[in-house]
């Protein structure tokens, strides 16, 4: 069996908009103040208040960070859940629940522990409403008493999830001790799940993804942040504005920044393109429904060359789906967004650094290429709360790309829009305002040739598009590189993106156990690099991972190295929750059988 | 008594030493006689009498014969031809980042009023700085003339059928969601038009003007209501327009009773003379009533339907610094180190 101590996954199963979000953010702060590596997932409905919603957060002090599919310790404060939630659990784990709640314990091979909540709750309040969100926090307390929670790593928790408001923290903290003194007098420990305190998270901080790329934005320098809100990406924005609200504001107040909630998600990217036409860094964010939408104004960008960055926080479904849950399910999507012969520079963040790293990155990109780029993160990198290194500061200054000032101009004495003057595919251009006489020039969607004058001709609209080809050429160099990792002299490749990562390192070490050797290429970006080909060209066969149904990747790969097809097998999980490493494992093991056979 | 309308000096060249030629823009493909081209006329009169320096233009249009129309005038300036119905986005974003910009959008009746309604709508609403012209024709005439939102309820079309669904009345859109300069005019009259133009450009806000604009290959035939010969037929004017600019003096004779003279925010002055009737411009409510009761009649009122001053523009609103945000450098766009550092410790 799995050691026990600093490895488990505890479920907390609650009601929507009950409060219990404090309660389950202290719990997780809590083990990360004692140094143990840990993060926590959020599944919610697609509802305000009243249905159920989980809070898993996974413990694991060899430092896996995805989904666990196996829940250890299972809190059960919602009587519509109890039965299902109880149902799932694996012999020897842990029930705690709540004794006001209409459940008779049926299970005997669990550990159960029954729990007054709602009474111990009463005695540090009688007010209903304060009654009903503190009642959270005693299962903090019990958990505390029963799993070894340092009381002090808890304490500055709770002074830090309230902002050090004496009386919130005092009403929460009693309720807290209250279940920690219930626990330590009623129940007696017969599981073996524990916390030590360790010193693996000095350092470190805890961030959601959304946080993460808006800080991205801050520091990237945008200042034109159009949006229309959606789950799960309005997070996003809203973190910008209040980021935005602190820094980014001069001597006289005023804000050195614009935000326009748009009327729609067409709105949004043409207010984007607007700003970055005219010489901003402008951004919008949206997810799969906004995406759609957007498509048209994608393709204007493209073919006129101006730059924009769009973050698609992606969420399970066609239409509405499942907006509460994850997916990476708008790659193809993306990769080609618009009608005729479009395509996009695509940023694939796995971390909530990289969300960070990319969010800037990506305003640079979109300057040096001129062009709409998009970083796909998704539910569970957006809205989860990951550990993470701080950010580092940037080292390299702004890239503002090709753009000709007057003075340039006089220098050169001379302007097309769409000539590729240096070979590279990346024309130059001028910003509006720039008072030289041979500044000016117009963008259309419409066939231009390299002076941006209208034409119909064959050769100059096929010109055009062979350039903006070369553009991306020139692009894919420059674009985040894929990250390969080695797994010795192996023929089975692995290539993942995004928060599948995270999944595939634990999977990696479990087929690893299992026999099973592999080498392991990250995408960061498209579009795709020599680098991606080498890696199909070097093994004989090469799981695409990802969390759609139609192997969106895959399709990609088979679009641009038809050669390595048949080497292409799809490892898909598209339930909603994230990906886990069972998951992975369980189908390359399977594969891996057939072939040997 | 006439106004001595627009025409400041006889020479060749404007304030800025700039010939009107410095003004237009390439050939136009359009149709002969298509209204939409003694529009264009009328914009570059109207830039060039100012002297409004080419550069600090900036034009927008979306998708149609109309939209086409900003590459015929101001070649100097940069212009963005977006998708169809889009252009307010487009320029919103734009103006919003660089509000130093003179922004002219220029759309058609069914890029504004049909695909793109709600972005007309909502530019109305956040009072970007900019005029926006719609060249209204009753037709799509691009896609070769089926109805569009403005046609009134029994216009023909070409091929006889008769339009059955009520009009978009877009000016009293305008006025309802809070624009502050409202007009409708002619393609074909100049005298009012120019007048208008320079007014709009002269507001401090969203200026709108529809354009009645006959489109002479799909709907200036007899039945049509946007026909040369129905606008000439109908047309009632609210008053006679005149404009002074703030660098000239005002050289009109101006009777008491009669003219009235409105200051816009740049010092300059519209001059509306007392035609028929005595509009009060400054009415939302009369505005509103006006253009409902000439709907009932059939009627097509032209002029200055509505004038409000002082309403805050969008980058008011956005409390911009005066310097536009495109001008701001790495200093002001990326927080010093010591700011990330900061927001890192608050995370741990
Ligand atoms: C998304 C989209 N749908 C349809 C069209 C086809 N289309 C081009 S112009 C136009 C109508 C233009 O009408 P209007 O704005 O009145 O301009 P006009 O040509 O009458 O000046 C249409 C439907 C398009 N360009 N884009
Ligand atoms: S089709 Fe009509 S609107 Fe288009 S150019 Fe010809 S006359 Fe003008
Ligand atoms: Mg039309």
């Amino acid at each position: 069996m799995e050691s026990t101590l600093n490895n488990f996954t505890i479920q907390v199963g609650t009601v929507n908009g009950s409060g219990s979000q404090s309660a389950n953010l202290i719990l997780l702060r809590s083990i990360f103040n004692m140094g143990v590596p840990c993060n926590g997932k959020n599944l919610f409905p697609s509802n305000i208040a009243g249905l159920p919603t989980w809070f898993t957060i996974r413990v694991d002090e060899r430092g896996y960070a995805c989904r666990s599919r196996d829940v250890d310790i299972c809190v059960a404060m919602n009587e519509n859940t109890i039965d299902a939630d109880v149902a799932e659990l694996r012999p020897g784990s842990v029930l705690v629940y709540n004794e006001a709640l209409a459940y008779k314990p049926r299970r005997e091979d669990l550990v159960v522990y029954a729990c007054p909540f709602t009474t111990l709750a009463g005695k540090v309040t009688t007010d209903p409403k304060l009654k009903k969100l503190v009642t959270n926090m005693v299962y903090v307390g019990v958990l505390q008493e029963l799993l070894g929670l340092d009381p002090v790593a808890v304490e500055q928790a709770v002074q830090r999830q309230f902002a050090r408001k004496a009386k919130a923290v005092a009403l929460n903290l009693g309720a807290l001790r209250e279940g920690a003194a219930y626990a330590r007098e009623k129940l007696r420990k017969k599981d073996p799940f524990r916390l030590e305190t360790r010193n693996l998270t000095a350092g470190k901080i805890l961030i959601e993804g959304n946080a993460a790329a808006a800080m991205g934005a801050l520091f990237g320098g945008c200042t034109l942040c159009a949006w229309y809100p959606i789950t799960p990406s309005s997070s996003l924005p809203e973190a910008f504005i209040e980021f935005a609200r602190k820094h980014r504001h001069d001597k006289d107040g005023k804000a050195k920044y614009a935000v326009i909630q748009a009327e729609d998600e067409i709105a949004s990217l043409g207010m984007v393109l607007g700003g970055g036409w005219a010489g901003a860094r402008a951004m919008t964010s949206t997810s799969g429904p906004g995406i759609s939408l957007m498509s048209e104004f994608a393709g204007l960008g493209y073919y006129t060359e101006t730059p924009g960055v769009v973050f698609d926080i992606q969420r399970a479904g066609p239409s509405t789906g499942l907006p509460t849950r994850t997916a990476q399910g708008d790659i193809l999507k993306v990769a080609y967004l618009s009608h005729g012969d479009t395509q996009h520079i695509v940023l694939l963040p796995a971390s909530v650094e990289e969300c960070f790293d990319f969010g800037m990155a990506a305003f640079d990109l979109a300057d040096r290429f001129q062009t709409p780029v998009f970083v796909l993160s998704d539910l569970d990198l957006g809205l989860n709360v990951w550990m993470s290194d701080p950010f580092k500061y940037p080292e390299k200054p702004l890239d503002r790309g090709k753009v000709l000032s007057e003075e340039d101009l006089n220098r050169v004495g001379k302007f097309e829009r769409y000539r590729d003057v240096d070979g590279d595919g990346v024309p130059y251009r001028t910003l509006p305002g720039n008072p030289h006489p041979l500044a000016g020039w117009f963008a259309r969607g419409s066939g231009h040739n390299e002076a941006a004058q209208y034409t119909e001709k064959p050769g100059d609209y096929k010109r055009m598009l062979d350039r903006l080809a070369k553009k991306f050429e020139t692009a894919s160099q420059q674009v985040p590189a894929p990250i390969l990792q080695n797994g010795g002299d192996t023929r089975v490749g692995l290539l993942a993106y995004g928060t599948s990562h995270w999944a595939v390192v634990e999977s990696r070490d479990q087929l690893s156990a299992s026999g099973i050797q592999t080498d392991y290429l990250r995408l960061r970006a498209l579009p795709l690099n020599g680098a991606v080909e080498r890696f199909l060209a070097e093994h004989e066969r090469v799981y695409v991972v990802e969390q759609n149904q139609t192997g969106q990747m895959l399709s990609i790969l088979r679009i641009h190295y038809p050669a390595h097809t048949s080497k292409l097998a799809s490892v898909l999980h598209y339930d909603g929750m994230p990906i886990d490493a069972a998951c992975i494992t369980e189908q390359i093991v399977a594969a891996e059988k057939e072939c040997a056979d | 008594m006439t106004l001595t309308l627009t025409e400041t000096t006889k020479a060749n060249v404007n304030r800025i030493g700039l010939a009107k030629n410095d003004y237009k823009g390439s050939r136009s493909t359009l149709c002969a006689g298509c209204g939409h081209d003694a529009i264009t006329g009328h914009i570059i009169s109207a830039f060039y009498e100012l002297g409004i320096e080419p550069h600090r233009v900036a034009k927008f249009s979306g998708i149609g014969c109309s939209s086409k129309t900003p590459t015929y005038f101001l070649s100097r300036s940069h212009g963005f031809n977006s998708v169809h119905g889009r252009m307010p986005a487009l320029a919103t974003g734009a103006l919003a980042v660089n509000h130093k910009l003179i922004g002219i959008g220029v759309s058609g009746d069914g890029d504004s009023a049909s695909i793109g309604l709600n972005h007309m709508c909502q530019i109305f609403r956040r009072n970007v700085k900019m005029l926006y012209i719609v060249e209204n024709n009753g037709v799509y005439g691009l896609t070769k003339g089926q109805f569009s939102a403005t046609a009134d309820v029994g216009s023909k079309q070409k091929g006889g059928s008769l339009n059955d669904y009520e009009p978009i009345d877009t000016c009293a859109l305008a006025i309802e969601l809070g624009c502050g300069y409202v007009a409708r005019s002619f393609s074909g009259d100049g005298k009012q038009l120019v007048p208008l133009l320079k007014g709009a450009l002269s507001h401090d806000g969203l200026s709108f003007i529809d354009i009645i604009s006959p489109c002479v290959t799909f709907n200036n035939h007899e039945g049509s209501t946007k026909s040369y010969d129905f606008v000439k037929d109908n047309d009632i004017r609210l008053q006679e327009l005149g404009f002074v600019s703030h660098y000239e003096p005002i050289t009109v004779d101006y009777e008491e009773g009669t003219t009235k003279r409105v200051e816009l925010p740049d010092g300059s002055y519209l001059i509306l003379r007392k035609l028929d009737r005595d509009y009060d411009p400054f009415s939302k409510k009369l505005a509103l009533s006006t253009l409902a009761d000439a709907r009932l009649s059939n009627q097509l009122l032209t002029g200055l339907l509505y004038l409000e001053k002082n309403r805050p523009s969008l980058d008011t609103r956005l409390n911009l610094p005066d310097r536009p945000l495109v001008e701001l450098g790495e200093d002001d766009l990326r927080p010093p180190r010591a700011v990330l550092e900061q927001l890192m410790e608050s995370y741990k």
